[in-house]
């Protein structure tokens, strides 16, 4: 027990915004999980008698304009939300981070590109690059995952390449290359490991915002078909239908509040445990 | 005599020292310092040189020149007689040469095991390891260390104990030469000891050629065979360790020698004090780069840059040596 | 004449994730006036930490268990943040190991000079004049342009001249001296001792000398305290000290200062085993685990024990040892 405090999940566990972004995560996870356990009715059941309904014991969270149950619309809307944010974070993420290292521990010029495409890309608005990729691809979740990756992975490749930097003339890289170590070897076996801690913080903080990137999309209609019980897309409804009733924009913002908050607490309380700084020193 | 292992020959190494613009602008002398000006070197096998000088002086410089971890702006360097200014199999050369570095606990990859550290040549190397923890535990024993430390990381080492694994990393292929940078740096005075004798004791057991980048010059006479004195990228002085110690010739030498305070109160102290500092690599001086600090500089030595003229064991760069008698 | 400085029984824990870091135990020193003490010990012994409490400028999970600190009879430890301010640059001063970074990057080395003069009501021609001064007495060449340069424009040697030069502007009672010359090279260190020596003898200023080399200790101080996991164990004259060690760490830190051997040695001698665990500091001497002397005896704490009447150490043996 007394090394466990020591482990990483340790020391989280003992940081209360940790243990509440772990909660809201775990939650995130069973809902998505068991979405079709949990939910008291098909999400795409529709009862028009009942449609613009409040919250009541039938539905939780009232209807919407088709009178289908919102609670379970956000409950499968959980696993879209889920299933893009790990998607899109993995390949982004893998994108940048290969990039930004060979940007970083590789020759100049080649550093001198790469950086000319992750700053071009970042400068661009994101909804903007939305825009136009939605007007080039069909609608659909892979061309959210497109967007998101596009216009996430520069930021994870900059980050990368400036931790790959500071550790280029480290004296253990040094003492790798001394020893015949090729370039290949000491970007995967020595600064890879070494860059994973920023890393992951940026992909945690970058989850909600993949989220609410698809959200956004949906609520413009660019993003998923209709029909698709996205949490965008159920916020474009309580947004249509506002006048009528405001519980289905309400009820809709509640899971994206909660998830972004729950993600940018775990990734703060990762930096807090990650950074060299607080590690006891010698 | 059999022919040595290590020669250099006017081996220049130059770093910018004008970036981007100022740089353009500049003449093209004043672009780029010289960290080595022209320094010529033999090195017998099985000896132990150690190279000494402040900062400024270049010794690091000429490690990392050795290895090839920094370009050579002229000159040459034989090893084993292949020559390393010629594009190498660097991957091959280096299996050869082994190479410790200043920072003990820096110069280990933070995330790496103590096994995976010493390990770690014979994975670059393709070479078959047998039984990884066989191996490791045999190399780590060898250092000094116990099979407690093989699931350690670096940041649980002491300094002592992590320049123990560099040693064992070092030895792990069994190389011809070490260069060692600052191998007491960072170690307590009741530490030092024991990896000294480490290093001497393997010396002798494998015959290895050792080059000692110091400026530590407490441990000369413990652990070098010669010595080699540099001042602003050029060797002064260089001779059996002894004779250079008690008998400088070059005034360098002689203020360097008598600059180390002893712990004996009741000692005698016959300082040389030099004047000012080591001058910047962008503002040498004319002639003996040495005159405008030298108690004994004369007529010549502002213009005129002495020769390394060789008188048996030794050699020595001035015009107006100490003599024996003095 | 009262002594500058008495540090009685001071007792520094640290909080930590393991448990309550017993940085200092019960050290105990003093600083006559115009008196050079050093303070020898290698990692871990403590310095640092006294250092800290000594300007009480300690970190935030540190506190003063017990002890007491005075200057000149004036108790430091619980005296308002106010005076403490005060005192500071003024009556205690201080010189660090590393000139890069204890001057402000930003600033003219004469606006540093100036800046430490704040308190003085000479007018600023005035305050100029003296910084000019005193740079130009500490060695430093052309101290006028000097003044308007930065510190990275100048080098090792003389960022630690200019921070010398700051530190007996205002002719301290007490000059700290932590490390000063171990960042620099040979030539420059000799250079450093006898300004230091010189600057005393001119200023009168008691010196708190801290290094772990022992060969400056020998020549620049008078008196030494020798340090080793927390605790003072050896005190006493630097002659005495060093030709008679009375606590065997102290004799085994000479005997493995190669400086010392004049010949080359087969086997150079060490002190093998490591420091103990300070949040669990053993029962009795806090050298016995190391200690090639250690009897049952020593499984209790040894008291201070007078070698002569200025030389005691903590060891059971002190007063037959040093012979």
């Amino acid at each position: 027990m007394g090394h466990f405090k020591h482990t990483l999940l340790g020391r989280l566990l003992a940081d209360p915004m940790a243990v509440f972004a772990m909660l809201i995560i775990s939650g995130l996870v069973l809902v998505a999980l068991f979405a079709d356990a949990i939910s008291p009715h098909n999400y795409a059941e529709m009862n028009l008698v009942d449609r613009f309904a409040p919250p009541s014991s039938t539905y939780w969270l009232g209807t919407d304009n088709l009178g289908r149950d919102t609670f379970s619309r956000l409950a499968q809307g959980s696993r879209i939300a889920l299933y893009v944010a790990l998607v899109a974070v993995s390949i982004s993420g893998t994108i940048g981070l290969i990039l930004g290292m060979i940007a970083g521990f590789g020759p100049r010029w080649l550093d001198n590109v790469l950086l000319f495409i992750f700053d071009t890309l970042r400068a661009y608005p994101t909804i903007i690059l939305a825009l136009a990729l939605a007007a080039l691809l069909p609608r659909g979740l892979s061309t959210v995952i497109i967007v998101v990756v596009i216009t996430s992975f520069s930021e994870y490749g900059r980050v990368v390449r400036t931790q790959t930097l500071s550790l280029k003339n480290a004296e253990f890289i040094l003492a790798e290359r001394a020893m015949g170590a090729s370039s290949a070897r000491i970007v995967f076996h020595h600064i890879l490991p070494n860059v994973l801690g920023p890393f992951f913080i940026l992909a945690a903080m970058n989850l909600p915002v993949v989220i609410t990137i698809e959200a956004g999309m949906s609520f413009l209609g660019i993003g998923v078909p209709p029909g698709t019980p996205s949490w965008g897309a159920t916020l474009k409804d309580g947004f249509d239908f506002i006048r009528t009733t405001p519980w289905i924009i309400v009820a809709g913002g509640l899971p994206l509040i909660l998830v972004t908050l729950g993600f940018t607490f775990l990734g703060e309380a990762l930096r807090d445990q990650l950074d060299p700084k607080l590690r006891k020193s010698r | 005599m059999t022919a040595p292992i290590l020669k250099l020959r006017d081996v220049v190494v130059e770093f910018p020292a004008l970036r981007g613009v100022k740089a353009m602008m500049a003449p093209r002398a004043a672009r780029h310092v010289q960290a080595l000006n022209g320094i010529s070197l033999d090195v017998q096998r099985g000896e132990t040189l150690a190279v000494v000088g402040e900062s400024g002086s270049g010794k690091t410089t000429l490690a990392r020149a050795i290895n090839g971890l920094l370009p050579l702006a002229g000159g040459e360097i034989w090893f084993n007689d292949i020559a390393l200014h010629q594009r190498p199999d660097w991957h091959a050369i280096r299996r050869q040469m082994a190479m410790m570095f200043q920072d003990p606990v820096g110069s280990l990859s933070p995330r790496k095991t103590v096994r995976d550290l010493v390990l770690e040549p014979f994975a670059i190397h393709g070479q078959a390891v047998g039984t990884p923890s066989e191996t490791a535990q045999r190399l780590l024993e060898d250092a000094g260390l116990n099979a407690d430390f093989l699931n350690r990381y670096p940041h649980q080492l002491s300094g002592g104990q992590a320049r123990r694994v560099g040693v064992a990393r070092a030895l792990s292929l069994n190389p011809a030469m070490v260069l060692a940078d600052e191998p007491t740096a960072g170690l307590d005075v009741s530490v030092q000891g024991e990896i000294l004798n480490l290093m001497n004791g393997i010396k002798s057991e494998h015959g290895l050629t050792t080059i000692i980048i110091t400026h530590n010059l407490n441990i000369l006479r413990h652990i070098a065979d010669r010595i080699a004195v540099m001042y602003l990228g050029r060797i002064v002085e260089i001779g059996p360790v002894a004779q250079i110690m008690e008998q400088p010739r070059h005034p360098y030498t002689a203020a360097l020698m008598s600059a180390n305070p002893e712990p004996d109160p009741t000692a005698r102290r016959d300082r040389i004090i030099l004047s000012g500092e080591t001058p910047a690599l962008t503002a040498r001086p004319s002639g003996c780069e040495f005159h405008p600090r030298c108690p004994r500089a004369g007529a010549n030595c502002s213009n005129v840059v002495p020769e390394l003229t060789t008188a048996g064991a030794r050699a020595v760069s001035c015009h107006y040596p100490i003599s024996e008698n003095a | 004449m009262s002594d500058t400085l008495n540090v009685e029984g001071l007792t520094v824990h640290y909080a930590t994730q393991e448990g309550a870091l017993q940085a200092l135990r019960d050290v105990a020193l003093d600083v006559p006036p115009g008196q050079i003490v050093g303070i020898v010990g290698e990692s871990g012994c403590g310095k640092s930490t006294l250092i800290n409490a000594l300007l009480q400028l300690m970190p935030e999970n540190a506190t003063i268990a017990a002890g007491a600190i005075r200057l000149e009879g004036e108790e430091l430890v619980g005296a308002s943040q106010r005076r403490l301010r005060n005192m500071r640059g003024r009556d205690i001063a201080v010189i660090f190991q590393d000139p890069m970074t204890s001057l402000n990057p930003v600033l003219t080395i004469g606006r540093q000079m100036l800046d430490i003069q704040y308190r003085e009501t000479r007018s600023r021609a005035e305050k100029l004049r003296r910084a000019t001064e005193m740079l130009g007495r500490v060695g430093l060449p052309d101290p006028d342009a000097k003044l308007n340069a930065y510190p990275h424009e100048l080098s090792g040697g003389q960022r630690q001249r200019v921070a010398i030069a700051m530190a007996v502007l205002m002719r301290p009672k007490l000059l700290i001296a932590d490390e000063p010359t171990t960042a620099l090279d040979a030539t420059l260190e000799v250079q450093i001792i006898e300004l230091l020596k010189e600057l005393q003898q001119e200023i009168g200023c008691a010196i708190l000398f801290i290094s772990h080399h022992l060969g400056v200790i020998a020549e620049l101080c008078h008196r030494v305290v020798v340090m080793y996991a927390g605790e003072a164990i050896e005190e006493g004259p630097v002659a005495d000290v060093f030709l008679r060690p009375s606590h065997p760490y102290t004799a085994k830190l000479i005997e493995c200062d190669p400086g010392r051997m004049k010949t080359k040695a087969a086997l150079l001698p060490s002190i093998p085993g490591d420091l103990p665990d300070l949040t669990a500091p053993p029962e009795g001497c806090i050298f016995r685990a190391r200690c090639d002397k250690a009897t049952d005896l020593c499984r209790t704490k040894p008291m201070p024990v007078a070698v002569t009447g200025a030389h005691w150490a903590r060891c059971h043996f002190a007063a037959g040892a040093g012979a």
